[in-house]
């Protein structure tokens, strides 16, 4: 069978590719973030599912993530995004309930130079203070235009650290009085693996440790993979990451053993909202756009999905989310494209270089007087 | 794993820095202020920027001013974050005026970076230098071999086994699981330029080992079993020192594809220039091993191999520094930024040297050892430039925010971006 022209770019249907015959559907992850309460219940199940070692139990300060990232010892990562901006049109500042901005300007940026011990490398690296005090200012705009309608709140940034959410503290906007108060929203996320389509960690891993199954996700073999690193730089979304301790990558598997006893995997199984949903990937790709529509209409404009599209930069991701804001706002990159799609570009200019070489060599030799 | 600490304690301690530091932390009102008044200057427009104390209303917002007004806000911006306390990322140098970029206004989840920075440690940067300089002396030896230039090709066979052996030591040692190394051999990936690597170093590396070991045939007694292998070795030498030639120029370039191969920004992007840079500092450092181990007489051809190696070296370097806009930066900032500029003067000096000083043995060794140094600085400069730019989520972002703005508007990428230049 010649291979796929769609092999490294484009859309594609991954199992067959990879040489399945009757290969099931293909098998995915939507994470309806819209309905995601943080409750951190998938984080729970995957490390309990998979015997995942403990992550370090640190404090963040990064609002109530204290989970930080995907890492080797993290499959799932729930992110929490306080935003300045009105929870909007559909629940209206809550009278008599104090509010405030989110997460002071300053104390973003302390938060950012914060690290959790999470056994894994790099793991969770510290951050960059500024761009995590632009952020607690409120991102760019939405579609909605709805950035920071509270002018005061962004103001308020400047008068110093105010500890926001924290437990044990006073509720936000006691210390201020009413007239301070200003109405924020959070944003839930539950991050994992995407399980590309092109998947540039299973492309160049050397040692084949990296396989697709016939689900079409993406696995990770314990008893191949020999610590390379190769993945964990190639991977566009940071996902796969390193145990210390053992050496090697480790990142979601989709529950493959679950999954081939015909379960559902224990994120989605212990999901109480139905945030992260587990099927067939054509079925949630239609659900997904129902989704959207119904949101839409009933006036959340800035309902968006992400990683859904089998034409974008990594032939479309196993898991996709439908998000309420821009995807770098979340920790993911918005427009990913699989590093591999360059390869035969790469390799014809390690040949010419190469070639280069050798006549620059010959030349050294024949030519000249000395 | 280690066993964290008592539950709290570190954030207790953030928690007190923050007291201490609140009102010392100006640069993050300062930069929202700077913002609010770039916005202003330069559209006038409504970015509804929080900082804006007097806006007040819902404003429709369109996406093409929001870009635009963001670029702008950064230009006015950055001379706060350049003064601001960004240590890390060191200082402009004032001669770097016109290749500035201005900084883009991104969003980022509290500044993490979105990417996983290499976990390879400076082994894999150190492998860079003598997988290359192995190259660079394999070719040098089968030209002194075929030239007859015995002096280039005792010291090119044996440099280049040298350096073949740390290599595999450097890459076996910064495994996960060194003892899992030959799970390497499992399969053959053209994908995978790792796996390529490996088998382009198993064809090179027993090459070189013989090449070099046939060198011995001078030092064996003339007679008996000895003398036998002592007149058998020289053609085998021979042979194996082709075959290892022949290989080198491989061995030189795929490291180029090994980098660039990868989500790393600054690496990625550079994928034009990365083996033009290696396969010019390989030649550049095989040069320098001629240079040091050769009399004046015979180093000719080093010499010439250093120029042209140099001048691959300079142009790829130059190139990435200068192309790539924003991923540019971390190549001129900071550590990697004083590591290429270093290796760019003693480039330029052991070239010098190399051409003025063709009588000079002593010259010549300072030119071959300054060659040798610049090749090993221009390697780390390039490996910590792509780990700086995976470190921050600046150079994930922008990039990828332009490419997505221009989409949405139907624009297309600036030219220099989309068609990477002939070499
Ligand atoms: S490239 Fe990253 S996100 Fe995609 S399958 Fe691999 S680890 Fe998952
Ligand atoms: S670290 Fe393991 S899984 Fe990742 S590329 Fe290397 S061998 Fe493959």
């Amino acid at each position: 069978m010649l291979p796929d022209p769609n092999s490294l770019y484009g859309p594609l249907d991954p199992a067959p590719d990879a040489g399945y015959e009757n290969a099931p559907p293909r098998m995915g992850f939507f994470t309806d973030t819209s309905v995601c309460i943080g409750c951190k219940a998938c984080e729970v199940a995957c490390k309990e599912w998979n015997g995942v070692p403990e992550s370090g139990l640190d404090l963040l300060g990064m609002s109530y993530d204290n989970t930080g990232a995907l890492t080797a010892n993290s499959w799932r990562h729930v992110a929490f995004i306080e935003q300045p901006r009105p929870a909007g049109h559909r629940t209206p500042p809550f009278a008599g309930t104090p509010t405030d901005g989110s997460v002071s300007a300053a104390s973003a940026a302390a938060a950012a130079g914060t690290s959790e011990r999470t056994g894994t490398d790099p793991g969770v690296p510290t951050g960059t203070p500024s761009a995590a005090a632009r952020m607690a200012g409120g991102g760019p705009a939405d579609v909605l235009g709805a950035i920071a309608a509270d002018p005061t709140a962004a103001g308020r940034g400047d008068a110093g650290p105010q500890f926001l959410g924290m437990p044990g503290a006073q509720p936000p906007g006691r210390g201020t009085g009413v007239e301070e108060r200003t109405d924020f929203r959070w944003l839930m996320m539950s991050d994992v693996c995407k399980h590309c389509t092109h998947a540039a960690c299973l492309d160049v891993c050397p040692t084949g440790s990296l396989f697709r199954t016939e689900f079409g996700t993406v696995v990770v073999q314990e008893d191949i993979c020999n610590g390379c690193g190769y993945c964990i730089s190639a991977c566009p979304y940071g996902v796969i990451d390193q145990r210390k301790d053992d050496g090697r990558a480790w990142k979601c598997t989709l529950c493959y053993d679950r999954l081939g006893a015909g379960m559902t995997p224990a994120c989605a199984q212990a999901c109480p909202t139905e945030s992260i949903q587990y099927g067939p990937l054509d079925e949630l790709r239609e659900r997904a756009a129902a989704r959207v529509a119904t949101l839409h209409e009933r006036g959340v404009p800035e309902a968006r999905l992400y990683g859904h599209d089998p034409n974008d930069g990594v032939g479309g991701d196993g898991a996709f989310f439908l998000l309420l804001d821009e995807p770098e706002v979340y920790g993911l990159p918005p427009d990913p494209v699989v590093t591999t799609r360059d390869l035969p570009k790469m390799w014809k200019r390690a040949g010419l270089a190469a070639l280069a070489m050798a006549a620059a060599t010959v030349a050294a030799f024949v030519g000249g007087s000395s | 794993m280690t066993p964290p600490g008592p539950v709290g304690d570190r954030f207790r301690r953030f928690r007190e820095r923050l007291a201490a530091e609140g009102d010392d932390r100006p640069q993050v009102s300062d930069e929202r202020r700077s913002t609010a008044s770039g916005t202003a200057a330069t559209s006038g427009e409504e970015l509804a920027s929080g900082a804006v104390a007097t806006s007040g209303g819902d404003h429709p917002n369109d996406r093409g001013t929001a870009a635009s007004s963001r670029r702008g806000d950064l230009t006015a911006r950055r001379s706060t974050e350049a003064g601001g306390r960004q240590g890390r990322r060191g200082r402009r140098r004032g001669g770097g005026e016109e290749l500035r970029v201005p900084e883009a206004e991104f969003t980022s989840y509290y500044g993490r970076p979105i990417l996983k920075g290499p976990v390879w440690k400076w082994d894999i940067a150190a492998y860079l230098f003598t997988g290359g300089l192995a190259a660079g002396s394999s070719l040098l030896a089968a030209g002194g071999q075929l030239t007859g230039r015995p002096a280039l090709r005792r010291a090119g066979r044996v440099t280049a086994l040298a350096a073949v052996s740390a290599s595999a030591v450097f890459l076996v040692k910064d495994l996960g699981r060194p003892a899992r190394f030959h799970h390497m051999l499992r399969v053959a990936k053209p994908t995978s330029p790792m796996s390529m690597g490996t088998w382009i170093l198993t064809a090179y590396g027993p090459a070189a080992g013989v090449a070099a070991i046939a060198e011995a045939a001078g030092v064996l007694p003339r007679h008996g079993l000895l003398g036998l292998a002592g007149r058998a070795l020289p053609p085998i030498g021979h042979a194996a020192g082709l075959l290892a030639a022949g290989t080198a120029p491989a061995l030189a370039t795929y490291t180029g594809v090994l980098l660039a191969d990868t989500a790393v920004p600054s690496w990625h992007e550079a994928y034009p220039e990365l083996p033009v840079i290696f396969a010019g500092s390989a030649l550049a450092s095989g040069a320098g091993v001629g240079l040091l181990a050769a009399p004046p007489a015979q180093a000719g051809p080093a010499r010439r191999m250093a120029v042209a190696g140099a001048a691959l070296e300079l142009y790829g370097a130059h190139r990435v520094e200068t192309r790539l806009g924003l991923l540019s930066e971390p190549y001129r900032l900071g550590r990697p930024g004083r590591l290429l500029r270093a290796g760019r003067l003693l480039t330029a000096g052991g070239v010098a040297g190399a051409l003025l000083g063709r009588r000079s043995r002593v010259v010549g060794a300072l030119s071959g050892t300054a060659l040798l140094a610049a090749s090993v600085l221009t390697r780390f400069g390039i490996f910590y430039g792509g780990v700086a730019s995976a470190r921050d989520p600046r150079y994930t972002v922008v990039p990828q925010r332009e490419r997505v703005e221009a989409r949405r508007t139907g624009m297309d990428l600036p030219s220099d971006r989309a068609v990477p230049p002939a070499v």
